[in-house]
C-alpha cells in the first residue's frame, strides 16, 4: 500500500548545520496491518512518519501510495491526500485549546464542506465507540491524558482515513490506558485500516496487536 | 446545501469560536477599532452635515441684506428707507424684514421670531421649527403662550411644524404674522429689522452694494458671497483640525494593525500548524483568517458608524464641542439634519476595513505556507 524507495531527508540542507536524518529508507508497508517503528531517540522515526503522511517531502527518493508516486505532487494535492487518506494521532495530541472535544474532532472535516449535522452524528458514533460521549462538550484542556488521547484518535478517524499514523501514542499514558489503546488498535485492524506507529514502549511493540516491528538507527532501517 | 457554502459556514463557526477563546485580546482590539471608526465616522458625518446645512442656509438667503448702523451698531430701519432706495438696476425684489430674538425661560433658549405676510401666516397663528416643537411638545393645532418683553401674555395656535430640510435654519424659528409680530414686540409701525434684496446677476452684486451705500450712507450691505467666504474659512479651519485628528487616528490604527500583524503568537502559529497537519489547505487557513478579519472589522465598522451617527445627529457631536464653540456663537443651538454621503461612507469603509484585513493577511500567509511537520515534534 505504501512504498518508500531510497528516502533521504536532510534538514537545513546546504547550510553549516545541515543534518541528514534519513539515509536511504526502502520499505513496503502492507495494507490492513499494524506496523511499528522502534529505535532510539533521534533515529528518524518521526521524520519518516511525516514523510509517509505527506506532512513533509523527502529530500530525495520516492513515496508511492496505492501505486501512485506522491512525492512530486503539488501541495494542494498532498493536502487532499492527507485529509482523505491519513489520520494523525500526535505525540503531544495537538488538540486546540479552548474548543470542546466535539469541535476538535470535527475540525479536519471542515474543508470537505460536509454538513455540520452529519459531522456531529459521525463524531457521536466515534465518541460512543471510544467511551467518551459524556465528555463531548467539555473543553479539551479539562480532559485527562487518556481522554485527550481518545479525542485525538476520534479526530484522526472523522474523515474515515485508510491509514492511521500515530507517533508515540502511548508516551503519555499509564499501563491501563496503554492497554486500552492496544484494544483500539485491534479494532482498527478489524475495520481494515492500515496503522503506522512509533514507540519505545515494549508494551506496544511486543503486543499481539502489532503485526510488524521495524527497527531504526541513525536514519537507517535495521532488520525486521 | 452547497458544500462551498457549508465550508464557509464551518470556517465562520471556527473563527467565532477562536475569537471567543481569546476574549480579552479580541475585545480590546474590537474596542480600539470601533473607537477609531467612531472618531473617523463622526468627523466625516459632521463635516458633511455642516456643509449641507450651509448650502441650505445660503440657498435660502437673499443676495444682499441691508442693515442700518447707528454708532456702529445694528439698528432698526426707519420708515421711508425702502422708498429711498428707489429703483436700482439689477435688483429684482426688495423687502423689509421683521425678525428678532425671544428668550424662552421654559427652555432657557432663544427663539428667532420672524414675521411673514398675512397670506402665509394668519393672525393668531404661528409656524414653529422642528426642534422647538420637539422640545416644547408642540403639534399642529396646539396652542402656546409666550409672555412678551412688556409682560403681556400672547396665545398662538400652531398652524404647522416646519419641515426640517435644514434644522440649522429652522430649529428655533417661529413664524408669525406681521401684525402679531409688531404687537408682540411693540415694534414701531413702519420700522423694519433689515432689508433683503434679490439680485439675479452675481456680477451686479457689488455695484448694487455701492449704490446702496451711496443712497443710504448710514447703512451696511451684507453680501451673500461674503457670508459664503466666512463660512468657507470657518470650514477650512475646522477641517484642518479634523484632518489633524484624522491623521492621528489613522496613525494609531496603523500601529494597531501592525501590532496585530507582527504579534502572531506562538500559540496561533502552532494552531495553524495543527490545522494544516489535519488536512486544512493553506487556502483554508487564509480564508478562515479573512473571515476573522472581516468579522472584526465589519463589527467595528458597523458599531463605530452607528455610534457616530447617533453622536452627530442625536447628541450634536458633543465630543467635538470644544472645536465647535466658534460655530455655536454664530448659531445658538441646532441639531444637524441627518445627511449621509454614500461616497464618504465607502471611503471610510475602504480606509478602515481594507487595511486591517490586508495587514493581518501577510503574517498569516507566512505562517500558513510553512510545512506542517513541525507539529509532530
Ligand atoms: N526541523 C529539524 N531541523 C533540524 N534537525 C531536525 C529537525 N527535525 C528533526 N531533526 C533531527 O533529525 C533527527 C531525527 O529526528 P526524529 O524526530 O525523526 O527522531 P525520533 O526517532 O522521532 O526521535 P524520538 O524518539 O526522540 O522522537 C534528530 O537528530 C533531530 O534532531
Ligand atoms: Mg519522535
Amino acid at each position: 500500500m505504501i512504498e518508500l524507495l531510497d528516502i533521504k531527508k536532510a534538514f537545513n540542507q546546504n547550510r553549516p548545520n545541515e543534518y541528514w536524518a534519513l539515509h536511504g529508507i526502502d520499505l513496503a508497508v502492507e495494507a490492513g496491518k499494524v506496523t511499528a517503528f522502534r529505535g532510539p531517540s533521534g533515529s528518524g522515526k518521526t521524520t519518516l512518519l511525516t514523510i509517509v503522511g505527506c506532512l513533509s517531502r523527502p529530500t530525495s527518493g520516492r513515496v508511492r501510495f496505492k501505486g501512485e508516486d506522491i512525492s512530486a505532487l503539488p501541495e494542494r494535492f498532498l493536502t487532499d491526500i492527507r485529509r482523505q487518506s491519513f489520520g494523525f494521532v500526535f505525540q503531544q495530541f495537538n488538540l486546540i485549546k479552548g474548543l470542546s472535544a466535539l469541535e476538535n474532532v470535527i475540525l479536519p472535516a471542515f474543508p470537505t464542506g460536509r454538513p455540520r449535522a452529519e459531522l456531529v452524528a459521525r463524531a457521536g458514533e466515534l465518541f460512543e465507540r471510544l467511551q467518551l460521549t459524556h465528555r463531548a462538550q467539555a473543553k479539551v484542556e479539562w480532559l485527562s491524558g487518556g481522554e485527550q488521547q481518545r479525542v485525538a484518535i476520534a479526530r484522526a478517524l472523522i474523515n474515515d482515513p485508510e491509514v492511521i499514523i500515530a507517533d508515540e501514542p502511548t508516551a503519555n499514558l499509564d499501563t491501563a490506558l496503554s492497554m486500552e489503546f492496544m484494544a483500539i488498535l485491534e479494532g482498527f485492524t478489524a475495520a481494515g485500516k492500515t496503522v503506522l506507529l512509533t514507540s519505545h514502549d515494549p508494551l506496544v511493540v511486543e503486543s499481539s496487536a502489532v503485526h510488524r516491528v521495524v527497527g531504526m538507527r541513525d536514519g537507517r532501517l535495521i532488520g525486521d | 446545501m452547497n458544500p462551498w457554502l457549508e465550508k464557509q459556514r464551518h470556517l465562520i463557526d471556527f473563527t467565532l469560536a477562536s475569537l471567543a477563546r481569546r476574549k480579552t485580546r479580541n475585545i480590546g482590539l474590537l474596542v480600539a477599532y470601533t473607537l477609531l471608526v467612531f472618531v473617523l465616522a463622526s468627523l466625516t458625518l459632521f463635516s458633511n452635515a455642516l456643509r449641507s446645512e450651509a448650502k441650505y442656509v445660503l440657498a435660502g438667503s437673499p443676495e444682499v441684506i441691508l442693515q442700518r448702523m447707528v454708532a456702529g451698531r445694528h439698528d432698526l430701519i426707519p420708515p421711508g428707507y425702502l422708498e429711498q432706495i428707489g429703483r436700482i438696476r439689477g435688483v429684482q425684489k426688495k423687502e423689509g424684514r421683521l425678525w428678532g430674538y425671544y428668550y424662552d425661560p421654559v427652555l432657557n433658549a432663544n427663539y428667532t421670531f420672524m414675521a411673514r405676510p398675512a397670506s402665509e401666516v394668519a393672525d393668531g397663528m404661528i409656524m414653529v421649527g422642528e426642534a422647538l416643537a420637539r422640545e416644547r411638545g408642540l403639534a399642529k393645532n396646539n396652542t402656546i403662550s409666550f409672555r412678551s418683553y412688556s409682560g403681556k401674555l400672547f396665545t398662538f395656535e400652531v398652524a404647522a411644524v416646519l419641515s426640517p430640510d435644514s434644522e440649522l435654519l429652522s430649529a428655533d424659528l417661529v413664524l408669525l404674522s406681521e401684525d402679531d409680530f409688531r404687537r408682540f414686540f411693540e415694534y414701531p409701525e413702519g420700522h423694519y429689522t433689515d432689508i433683503a434684496l434679490s439680485v439675479a446677476n452675481p456680477q451686479e452684486v457689488r455695484n448694487v452694494a455701492a449704490k446702496l451705500t451711496a443712497a443710504l450712507p448710514d447703512s451696511r450691505p451684507i453680501l451673500r458671497e461674503e457670508v459664503q467666504r466666512t463660512y468657507q474659512s470657518v470650514f477650512d479651519w475646522r477641517e484642518g483640525i479634523l484632518l489633524t485628528v484624522l491623521a492621528g487616528a489613522i496613525l494609531a490604527f496603523a500601529i494597531l494593525a501592525w501590532e496585530k500583524a507582527a504579534g502572531l503568537s506562538a500559540e496561533e502559529k502552532r494552531e495553524i500548524g495543527i490545522l494544516k497537519a489535519i488536512g486544512w489547505e493553506t487556502g483554508d487557513v487564509i480564508r478562515m483568517k479573512i473571515w476573522e478579519g472581516l468579522l472584526i472589522s465589519l463589527t467595528a465598522f458597523l458599531g463605530g458608524f452607528l455610534a457616530a451617527y447617533v453622536h452627530v445627529f442625536h447628541f450634536g457631536a458633543a465630543v467635538f464641542e470644544p472645536v465647535l464653540k466658534g460655530w455655536s456663537v454664530l448659531y445658538p443651538k441646532f441639531a444637524l439634519v441627518p445627511a449621509v454621503d454614500g461616497l464618504q461612507v465607502a471611503t471610510l469603509f475602504f480606509f478602515t476595513v481594507f487595511p486591517y484585513t490586508a495587514a493581518i493577511l501577510v503574517p498569516i500567509w507566512r505562517a500558513a505556507i510553512t510545512d506542517p511537520d513541525a507539529v509532530m515534534r
